[in-house]
């Protein structure tokens, strides 16, 4: 079974974290995995991208445009600017909540994300909207967006991979102390989802 | 053996350590940095790291210990590689006598450097053998290889990973530490003839390395990572237009761009691909077997066509009646990175047809179906970040005046993006502080700054001040001081106290330096201190000669927040200077209204100083109506 997964978002947002956790799941299933992933100085605000490609016969750590089974998304305009990777009936999960360029800011723009959903809306059938401020309020945290899209992902089952896998990688990967919250995130996509 | 998720620089590292390398050496540099970063972490006892001060200085401490018989590898970019050109070009003369593996990350793109620089020509230039790896499971492999051939013809060998091979992650098979060599250096042994280099060894030497290099394209042809590839046809058939045409064709590649090749012939028969792993010296008998029976043949590198080169150089020699085509026929771009989608399409045009029609760039796109414009991202400072604070003091207090800002490379170099507009020049490290003495000489009724990290100081900055000082020449020397080296990744130098083998050791510190140099006035001041540092500058600015003033504040991502600000709406008048003036990403008008994004803020409470009504406060303070 071979998967390609793009994330992307804004340098800072964690998008890191969320494709190490996807790779260590596939891992777990005895998978090859590749990935690739933007590092320097568009980590400093820019928008960054993750590749992750796990399956048999796979060369290059990066994803062809159009050949993306899902495009997990931390900033709505950030999903609109990869859907050209996704491929034909793929998934995308995004974030509802609009990060402003600081050049959008000082030049008065009124970017708010809300056009780059309604885009979604129309070019995705199968698309998972999370407001992560509503969900991270009824979880109790600020920091489980990465959880959250990674839940969405699962249950898009287009990632390939079950709420079990992502459990133990975030067992195996992150400090005892957020496993908690971050099971917490898993459940409420699901409670939502259903 | 077992199996790891690795990033390319980090199997490199541990490629080095399971080859039983001693000592490495380095200066952070993306996409490098990495690689010593991982040996540090991962080392054996036997093994000696260091960030060095500079390219220079790290190439010289890893000739020295492989001269006593060490395993060395020195770590940096492709600009670094420049830094460190003198003591490299003249080692390949006098020879190494343990493995040295010379790694210089090329940053095709480029994503984080100055230019699109070509190591392998730098590999021709020095006369060194360069390894060229494709993946990351290469890499790791081909760096145990790197050190053997290393010390097979006594000579420093160059390893060149590109930015995609660096930071791409795979699962890599790697050695359990029982498995890890054991070198034991054998010292280093006086033998003046040769360990001096003197006009005559060189002549000598010269004509050893000549032939050397033909010996050595001999050994490459058989080495196994450079290889004549037919990809399986394991999928049904051929599908595109392989087999219509008579003209026979191939591929050349290297790099990540051989994996964007191979997954793009998935399912084409009867394309060989020639692959090289080593482009200096090139494997001559190699490519002629593979040229054999070919009529033409597609390239594809990043940054310059040196596989290109060569090939149309062997058909020339050979008098070989194949077409090489590439970036210098156009049918490839020249610059930037290749991906999987360019390589796809110019293997297609190059199937279709036989280039008799002249290239065309069309790509079937349906524009029909444009989205929403999407925001433009460039990067830019952090919230709360020093250097806002130290470059918006410069600029309030020179308001008016004649001035010049040298910038330099570092996370400051973002000081140029508006509103600040605080970088008008930036060449390479440390050259801030010569431009501004060469604007100085002409234009000397201009107030020249020169803007230079910590960091960057100790790299590259410190000959550029002497330079000032003994020249007697007018400028305002400001050093970003935050305790780190920020865009790299936070690495320790000189100033810091901390070494890569876990020592705490004695600061370097520079105001001493610069008084020692004869700097008369070097003041230290906190940006953050916002009106205290204006006042200092406007008093240190209009001084004659050489002074400094050192801007101390630590890297936000070093040190804790000190909490948070907000806006009081009922005292905001909605003027918005601190958006205007500072364009810090945590000042937002999510409503047409200014806040305050809590998740990015650190309290470093520059908009509150600056803020004309008073509205900005700390979160703890003032009431809670926002």
């Amino acid at each position: 079974m071979n998967r390609n997964i793009v994330l992307c978002g804004v340098g800072g947002q964690g998008t890191v974290l969320a494709s190490k956790l996807i790779a260590a799941a596939a891992m777990n299933k005895n998978l090859p995995v590749m990935s690739a992933e933007t590092i320097g100085m568009a980590q400093r605000g820019g928008s960054v991208f993750s590749h992750v490609r796990y399956g048999y016969n796979v060369s290059s750590p990066m994803i062809a445009s159009g050949e993306a089974d899902i495009i997990l998304g931390f900033e709505p305009g950030e999903a609109v600017r990869m859907l050209p990777f996704l491929k034909e009936g793929g998934a995308v999960v995004t974030s509802s909540r609009a990060i402003m360029p600081v050049t959008a800011t000082l030049s008065g723009s009124s970017y708010n994300g809300g056009e780059m959903i309604t885009y979604l809306r129309e070019h995705v059938e199968n698309l998972f909207v999370i407001d992560p401020l509503k969900a991270c309020e009824e979880i109790g945290s600020p920091k489980t967006l990465n959880t959250l899209l990674l839940g969405a992902a699962v249950y898009s089952g287009a990632i390939g991979l079950s709420e079990k896998d992502i459990k133990e990688a975030i067992a195996a990967r992150l400090p005892e102390k957020f496993h908690e919250l971050n099971f917490k995130a898993l459940e409420y996509v699901r409670k939502h989802s259903e | 053996m077992h199996n790891e998720f690795l990033m390319g620089n980090e199997a490199i590292a541990l490629g080095a350590v399971a080859a039983g390398v001693n000592l490495v050496s380095g200066y952070p540099g993306t996409p490098s940095t990495e690689v010593l970063e991982t040996i540090a972490k991962r080392r054996t006892d036997s093994i000696y790291v260091e960030w060095s001060v500079n390219e220079k200085a790290a190439m010289e401490v890893a000739a020295g210990a492989a001269y006593s018989g060490a395993r060395s590898m020195v770590t940096m970019k492709q600009v670094g590689l420049n830094v460190a050109s003198d003591p490299l070009m003249s080692l390949e003369y006098v020879g190494v006598k343990g493995g040295m593996v010379v790694l210089v990350a090329d940053d095709p793109g480029p994503v984080s450097s100055q230019t699109e620089q070509d190591t392998r020509h730098f590999a021709a230039f020095s006369k060194l053998p360069c390894f060229d790896p494709s993946s990351a499971q290469e890499a790791y492999e081909m760096v145990q290889e790197a050190f053997a051939y290393s010390e097979k013809y006594g000579t420093p060998v160059f390893l060149r990973p590109t930015t995609r091979v660096c930071h791409g992650y795979a699962s890599v098979s790697v050695k359990d530490a029982d498995e890890y060599m054991s070198h034991t250096p054998s010292g280093f042994v006086k033998d003046s003839a040769r360990w001096v280099i003197f006009p005559r060894l060189s002549y000598q030497n010269h004509i050893k390395i000549e032939e050397r290099n033909e010996k050595l394209s001999e050994d490459f042809s058989a080495y196994k990572r450079n290889q004549i590839v037919r990809p399986s046809v394991s999928e049904t058939g051929s599908d595109t237009a392989a087999n219509e045409s008579p003209v026979r064709k191939g591929i050349a590649a290297a790099g990540i761009s051989f994996t964007y090749v191979l997954e793009s012939l998935k399912g084409i028969d009867s394309i060989p691909v020639l692959k090289i792993a080593t482009p200096h010296p090139f494997p001559e008998k190699l490519a002629l077997e593979f040229l054999e029976g070919l009529d033409a043949v597609l390239c594809f590198e990043e940054l310059d066509p040196v596989i290109e080169k060569e090939l149309t150089y062997i058909c020339g020699k050979h008098h070989l009646p194949v077409k090489i085509y590439g970036k210098l026929s156009h049918h490839v771009k020249n610059a930037g990175e290749n991906s999987r989608d360019s390589v796809f399409q110019d293997i297609r045009r190059f199937l279709k047809d036989t280039y008799d029609n002249t290239p065309s760039d069309s790509m079937t796109g349906n524009s029909s179906d444009v989205p929403p414009d999407l925001p433009v991202r460039p990067p830019v400072l952090c919230a709360g970040c020093p250097h806002r604070a130290s470059f918006y003091a410069v600029k309030t207090a020179m308001q008016g005046k004649k001035t010049i800002f040298c910038g330099d490379i570092g996370c400051y170099t973002l000081g140029n993006a508006m509103p600040l507009d605080m970088v008008d020049t930036c060449l390479c490290m440390g050259a801030g502080l010569g431009i501004a003495q060469g604007v100085g000489r002409i234009e000397p009724d201009t107030h020249c700054f020169a803007f230079v990290g910590d960091s960057t100081f100790f790299a590259s900055a410190v000959t550029g001040v002497i330079n000032a000082v003994y020249n007697q020449s007018d400028l305002t020397l400001i050093i970003l001081d935050n305790s780190t080296t920020a865009m790299t990744g936070h690495q320790p130098h000189p100033g810091t106290g901390q070494t890569m083998m876990g020592g705490v050791v004695d600061k370097i510190d520079i105001e001493a330096v610069l008084k020692g140099i004869g700097l008369d006035m070097v003041e230290t001041v906190d940006p953050l201190e916002h009106k205290t540092a204006v006042s200092c500058v406007k008093r240190v600015a209009k001084e004659p000669g050489v002074k400094a003033i050192i801007f101390k504040s630590p890297c936000i991502a070093v040190t804790k927040p000190k909490g948070s600000m907000r806006v009081l709406t009922d005292k905001c008048i909605g003027c918005k200077k601190c958006i205007r003036e500072l364009g810090c990403p945590a000042l937002i008008t999510p409503k047409g209204k200014v806040s305050i994004d809590l998740s990015l803020c650190t309290g470093c409470t520059l908009c509150q100083q600056l803020c004309p009504t008073d509205a900005i406060v700390n979160r703890k303070a003032g009431d809670s109506n926002e």
